[in-house]
């Protein structure tokens, strides 16, 4: 069936951002992703669904390589971003972590200020000439995230000490801080009430203007509302990869019809 | 006990259970409605014509009863894929239900006055012949619906045809009895309606199938259905 919202949801001719071809991830003798090929697509939400432990999140780590922090984790398969292999010995991954920034499920600001936890990547990398390039650099993130008008007479405030939907926003902000080209985004309304979620809901749909965006998400009407490809796990597979509408109304794969609708399967 | 195809929230299931089970009812209450209106207008039966027109109130509060089933079960459990489709068709087809029963109900009310008139030969029986048509399409419909029949639904849209035909055929002998004696004309147009009303039941019988096409496919059905009605294109006899 067509999609459900044709106007605002065309994704016809979108460059292909991060080309990911006969992925396999191992966890020890635990063979965590099987044979996964996704094509993510630029200016584009793309969702990841399935159950507890089917591989979305460890998918989504692959894309700015956050299993190299695990000893055990073994990676295979080609990850192209832009054309380049992320997995390249050449690839700095601090670099290529700012050019694909991620938000987690728990909001992690460090226990600093709030300016200083926006200002923090920018810094590193060496992305402002001086204070009043930082102070912009700060200030259009905090914008970008929509916490600006909440914090802005506190910026020296701690970051820890504001609310748990701020927390989130200002990871958010930190994370598009670096002007990422890819934000992921691991489960990151879990933790937050109904107005908070609609709040980083609203933010991820501006944010696709300029990002190409990969949510995990366990909330289905989330995946529905927010992305425009949806891709769905199982047992380390991908089940089933399409428009969010079609495999929210009519997905071919009974895997997905079962999971997507709340049935035992 | 295998529970493979129930949802893990059991209420979920008795939910979308019992609104099929509402349409069910409905259906049936209408497809009794056609029968019982094509009846008393056959046999001139004002008890039944009355009794016809009782019932509809009945299939107006079962549709009511549906819109409020649907609407709950769309706000507690936010349903997806085939669940949302039961959902949307189980609205429309409740609509749809119940514009028949108020055709139903409006030959009914043509029947009484018909009564009061000298009979034209044969109009009854053909009008019943056409009525019990669309009534076999409904149940046809229906079952189609409880099965996720999309070729017994799609058997029932080519049905159509025949109804419009026999539409057709009828809107040419009303129009040739109203010419051999203008006496004839008050009859005469009642029943031209009321064929009308039969003509237009076959179409929401139509759409009910398409809706089944829809629940059991995810798609609906594109290429355009046989269409029979002339009538509007038709000058004189």
């Amino acid at each position: 069936m067509n999609d459900m919202r044709p106007a605002e949801r065309a994704v016809t001719t979108k460059d292909i951002k991060f080309e990911c071809r006969n992925c396999d991830v191992y966890y020890g003798d635990t063979h965590a992703i099987k044979d996964v090929s996704v094509d993510v697509e630029d200016k584009t939400v793309t969702a990841f669904i399935g159950p507890s432990g089917c591989g979305k999140s460890t998918f989504l780590r692959c894309l700015n390589r956050m299993n190299d922090t695990i000893d055990i984790a073994r990676v295979e398969g080609t990850y192209l971003l832009d054309g380049e292999d992320i997995y390249d010995k050449r690839v700095d991954p601090v670099q290529l972590r700012a050019k694909v920034g991620m938000v987690f499920q728990k909001p992690n600001p460090f226990p600093k200020s709030i300016y200083d936890n926006v200002a923090y990547g920018p810094r590193i990398h060496g992305l402002a000439k001086n204070k009043s390039q930082l102070d912009e650099i700060v200030e259009k993130s905090l914008r970008r995230a929509a916490i600006w008008e909440e914090v802005k007479d506190r910026l020296a405030a701690p970051g820890t000490g504001l609310s748990g939907g701020q927390q989130q926003r200002l990871c958010i902000a930190r994370a598009v801080a670096t002007e990422p080209e890819v934000l992921l985004m691991d489960e990151p309304c879990s933790a937050l009430d109904p107005i908070a979620t609609s709040q980083v809901e609203e933010l991820i749909d501006e944010l696709r203007e300029n990002y190409s965006v990969v949510i995990v998400t366990h909330s289905m009407q989330q995946a529905a509302r927010v992305s425009q490809k949806t891709a769905f796990f199982h047992l380390g597979s991908l089940v089933e990869f399409g428009q969010t509408g079609q495999i929210f109304t009519n997905p071919k794969d009974p895997r997905t019809e079962s999971y997507i609708t709340g049935r035992i399967g | 006990m295998d529970r493979s195809n129930e949802h893990i929230v059991r209420a979920y299931d008795r939910s979308l259970e019992a609104l099929q089970a509402h349409i069910m009812k409905m259906g049936g209450l209408v497809e009794e409605a056609i029968l019982e209106a094509a009846e008393a207008l056959a046999l001139r039966d004002e008890e039944l014509a009355t009794l016809v027109r009782e019932k509809d109130a009945a299939i107006d509060g079962l549709e009511r009863m549906i819109m409020d089933e649907a609407a709950l079960t769309i706000a507690e459990r936010q349903p997806m894929a085939s669940d949302l489709r039961v959902i949307l068709a189980a609205m429309k087809i409740a609509s749809n239900l119940e514009r028949i029963g108020d055709y139903a109900k409006n030959i009914a009310k043509r029947t009484g006055v018909l009564a009061q008139m000298g009979s034209i030969e044969d109009a009854g029986n053909a009008t019943r012949r056409m009525a019990r048509m669309v009534a076999v399409m409904l149940k046809d419909a229906l079952d189609a619906f409880v099965q996720r029949d999309a070729e017994l639904a799609e058997d029932v849209r080519q049905r159509d045809l025949e109804v419009d035909q026999m539409y057709n055929s009828l809107f040419r002998n009303f129009l040739t009895y109203m010419m051999e004696d203008p006496r004839n004309i008050t009859a005469c147009m009642h029943l031209h309606f009321i064929a009308k009303n039969i003509e237009r039941m076959g179409d929401h019988v139509t759409a009910v199938a398409e809706q089944v096409i829809y629940l059991a496919t995810g798609t609906m059905p594109e290429e355009p259905r046989p269409k029979g009605d002339r009538t509007s294109r038709s000058e004189h006899v």
